[in-house]
């Protein structure tokens, strides 16, 4: 743990400007020790994985996945490059669909529909399941109509003022708010990568979604860009469930409560963070954690 | 050995690849430039006030000839061909200096264009009072102002010029009061009679005879009453103006001694080139060149200007750019976003691309076949009967050559706009789909704003290629010499149904329809000149519109 520390020392990572580095830092050990009880089985589960089969044409990407996802906890899937993760993160809200030959069977049951169900709106299943990308996609146009976009589209309020109130909340939530309340109507892309991605979680929860998934959300950030992510992703976990997908383990080491290794389509090892870091049950887990592979 | 080897190594280091391409690029701009540089030199200097010289031509064992004339050009001709041309040149000499002379007064003439022998044209000189007249007919009149008629008197002398100015000044003036009256009151009042005649005809073919129901009658007649007597106030009106425009007269003598008495009313306007000073020919430069690009063509469109031909080329490609852009994009849409990409999408791309290819006078035929013959005639049928037998939509008219060019550049649009979409990164659609959009919403809200630049070139593409054509164009719609615009103050303000004049046809009709060929050479390059210019207006518009928009819709940087 001792790169963690130093990636979370506020010393030598603060950003001159930024004067409440100190207490989060701090904020995020406790966490870590709060959580070293914790057992899934006490947990509320949002999301249940049921004996989940996916196929990209012949080759099968998801092997039998039986997985619950605990409300209100982070949840981060680590495994090497082409293990499937970001294919069962996409699973949630069925960004799957998109990608031709892509069969699946099982079930995914959120509260306690099946979101495979025919009867489903994929596009409704999408407002109550949010996702931020690998790299920050904002749309071509103003930090404002970004996060009003889901609004726009979902039909909700309309007035100018609703629209205000709903935009400045969800910068807030994502922690933006104080860096680009004064430039509201300049265009996304003059953002930083970092502030991008603070963007997407805002445009993400202007929705008001019950998950967020997250894939990969700081592979393409610089550290100080990547703490305030993950600070913002431990403040969010209090209102949504936090589904994550990472390859720095350090980072699922940080913030999440739970971490599932997954191998090749397989889930290998599912559980308490802290366990799975220090004491796996598999020498898979522990060969990848310890680095031997992957 | 030795310089075999440096030569591979030259070769090798890429430096000969440098030059070849850069050769490529610069011969391509130095022909570009130079084209620009001819046409408008040749065109552009039509307008220069030349100086008038004042001769005489003696050819050898001939009478001489006095002539007063503008140079236009001279080349050096071998004294065979002169001989063979009948010309008494001396053998002994190899090659003679033949100039090319504008002599004007072709009613006295017969021609105003004529070739000399340098050498024997003698005694020149460039009297200050060398008058040029530009006529309504004939061409310019080249002389010497004798005397005016003005208002019942007459002045010579040194007073008469003076005078005739203010004469000229006062009836180009009442001449233009009479155009307007013309062309645009009494054209009005004629307009409204024909749609009256129709409205009259629309009753009877729907079958109600005046005797049945009169009172639609009744109001048409009422109406008709009003436009005849408005007319007859007008042409009271135009009448005086007529009078009061004859009222003024000139005599010149030509260079031969020749006395000619002009009525001011035939003269547009006179000049004394070799009486002008830098400033009064710039002036007149201008003025001449406004004259060109905002006047209609007078004589066969060898005089005048080219101002509907300008209107109608811009009109055109304008409407043609409304038909093809929505119909273009809405094509690329389904072929890149909906249709299931696979053998048939694929032989659809190639069907599109061959479009392309197809010679343009094919699409002219097409749309003489299809859209004027067949839409048009059944338009006709079912919505003008009371026209018959004159065709309203079922001839060649603006909105067919438009509706053709759109078919003949919409491969084009296609293309571009495809190639738009398929730039779109997959992350900003994933985006709004993860938002909970649904395809056609993802569409409309983020795909097409920022695929429009994409759509923008396309559009640059096809203005570029629909303002050049004409072949296709004198199939279904331009004509040499169109009575009036297709937009004007009647409502319904725009006649899609009406012919119209294009620069490009222009060009070709001066310069191989004239009955003129030496005055209308110059007007070619100018008129060429001039439809590049208004291209390069075309699409410098649609580049800023472009280049806002892809500022607007930068792709994502990483």
């Amino acid at each position: 743990m001792n790169k963690n520390q130093s990636a979370a020392d506020p010393k030598t990572m603060t950003h001159p400007q930024d004067t409440t580095q100190n207490s989060r830092a701090i904020k995020i050990e406790t966490m870590q020790r709060e959580r070293l009880s914790t057992r899934i089985e006490d947990e509320k589960i949002a999301l249940e994985v049921d004996n989940l089969n996916l196929f990209y044409s012949a080759k099968q990407a998801l092997k039998g996945i039986n997985l619950q996802i605990p409300e209100n906890k982070v949840t981060a899937f680590i495994g090497p490059s082409g293990c499937g993760k970001s294919t069962l993160l996409r699973c949630f809200n069925r960004m799957n669909d998109l990608i031709e030959d892509c069969r699946v069977d099982g079930q995914i049951r959120l509260g306690d529909k099946n979101i495979f169900d025919r009867d489903v709106d994929v596009a409704l299943l999408r407002r109550r399941v949010g996702m931020v990308f690998q790299k920050p996609n904002p749309f071509p146009k103003s930090i404002y109509e970004n996060v009003a976009y889901g609004l726009r589209l979902a039909g909700g309020p309309q007035k100018r003022r609703d629209l205000d109130e709903t935009v400045e909340w969800a910068l807030k939530g994502a922690a933006l708010w104080d860096e680009v309340k004064d430039r509201l109507d300049d265009s996304a892309l003059g953002l930083s990568g970092g502030q991008q991605q603070r963007l997407i979680i805002a445009r993400a929860i202007a929705v008001h979604p019950e998950v967020i998934l997250l894939d990969e959300p700081c592979s393409a950030l610089d550290p100080i860009s990547t703490l305030k992510v993950e600070e913002l992703i431990n403040e969010l976990k209090r209102d949504y469930t936090i589904v994550m997908v990472t390859h720095n383990m350090q980072q699922a080491a940080r913030v999440s409560d739970y971490t599932a290794f997954m191998y090749v389509g397989d889930l290998v090892e599912y559980g308490n963070t802290d366990k799975i870091f220090t004491s796996p049950s598999k020498k898979q887990t522990e060969d990848y954690i310890t680095g031997r592979y992957g | 050995m030795q310089d075999a080897r440096s030569v591979r190594a030259y070769m090798k280091s890429g430096q000969p690849y440098v030059w070849l391409t850069a050769g490529a690029i610069a011969a391509s701009i130095i022909i570009t430039v130079a084209l620009l540089l001819l046409t408008m030199a040749r065109g552009v200097a039509h307008f220069w006030p030349a100086d008038l010289v004042l001769a005489s031509y003696q050819a050898p064992h001939a009478q001489a000839q006095p002539v007063l004339a503008e140079f236009r050009s001279s080349e050096e001709v071998t004294s065979a061909r002169l001989k063979n041309a009948g010309l008494p040149v001396d053998e002994a000499q190899d090659f003679y200096e033949r100039i090319l002379l504008k002599i004007g007064n072709r009613d006295l003439g017969g021609v105003d264009f004529r070739y000399v022998i340098s050498d024997w044209l003698v005694d020149r000189s460039t009297p200050a009072d060398a008058v040029v007249w530009e006529r309504l007919e004939w061409g310019n009149l080249h002389g010497f102002l004798q005397s005016v008629q003005f208002d019942g008197r007459t002045i010579e002398g040194d007073e008469a010029w003076e005078r005739y100015r203010q004469a000229q000044k006062r009836a180009s003036a009442l001449r233009h009061k009479i155009e307007r009256i013309e062309k645009k009151e009494i054209g009005r009042i004629n307009y409204q009679m024909e749609q009256l005649r129709l409205s009259e005809r629309r009753l009877e073919i729907d079958g109600l005879s005046r005797a049945d129901v009169p009172e639609p009658y009744l109001a048409l007649d009422a109406r008709r009453q009003e436009l005849d007597q408005s007319y007859a106030l007008l042409s009271e009106e135009r009448a005086r103006l007529y009078r009061a425009l004859g009222r003024d007269s000139l005599i010149a003598r030509t260079a031969s001694g020749q006395e000619v008495s002009m009525p001011l009313s035939k003269l547009v306007t006179g000049y004394r080139p070799n009486d002008m000073n830098l400033l009064d020919k710039v002036l007149h430069w201008f003025g001449k060149l406004w004259e060109f690009v905002s006047e209609d063509p007078r004589e066969a469109n060898t005089e005048g200007g080219i101002f509907p031909a300008i209107f109608g080329t811009v009109m055109m490609v304008l409407l043609m750019s409304v038909f093809v852009t929505p119909f273009g994009i809405l094509a690329a849409l389904y072929l890149r976003e909906y249709a299931k990409q696979g053998a048939v999408t694929r032989a659809i791309r190639i069907a599109v691309n061959n479009l392309a290819g197809v010679p343009s006078i094919v699409y002219g035929m097409f749309g003489l076949g299809f859209f004027v013959y067949f839409l048009g005639g059944n338009l006709d049928r079912l919505f003008y009967p009371e026209a018959g037998p004159a065709p309203v939509f079922g001839t060649p008219g603006i909105l067919w050559s438009s509706l053709t060019l759109a078919l003949l550049t919409l491969p084009v649009v296609i293309v571009a706009t495809e190639e738009g979409l398929a730039r779109i990164p997959r992350s900003v659609r994933e985006a709004s789909l993860a938002l909970g959009a649904t395809k056609a919403e993802t569409l409309w809200r983020v795909v097409l704003p920022m695929a429009s630049p994409a759509m923008m070139t396309g559009l640059i593409l096809a203005i570029a290629r629909a303002a050049g054509e004409v072949a296709p164009l004198m199939l279904v719609g331009v004509v040499k010499l169109a009575p009036s615009l297709a937009l004007d103050g009647n409502a319904p303000f725009l006649h899609l149904d009406r012919k119209f004049m294009h620069l490009g046809f222009h060009i070709y009709d001066v310069g191989f329809q004239s009955p003129n060929v030496e005055a209308a050479r110059p007007l070619v390059y100018a008129t060429s000149f001039l439809l590049v210019l208004v291209i390069i207006l075309l699409n410098m518009t649609a580049i800023s519109i472009r280049n806002r928009l892809r500022e607007r819709y930068r792709a994502l940087e990483h």
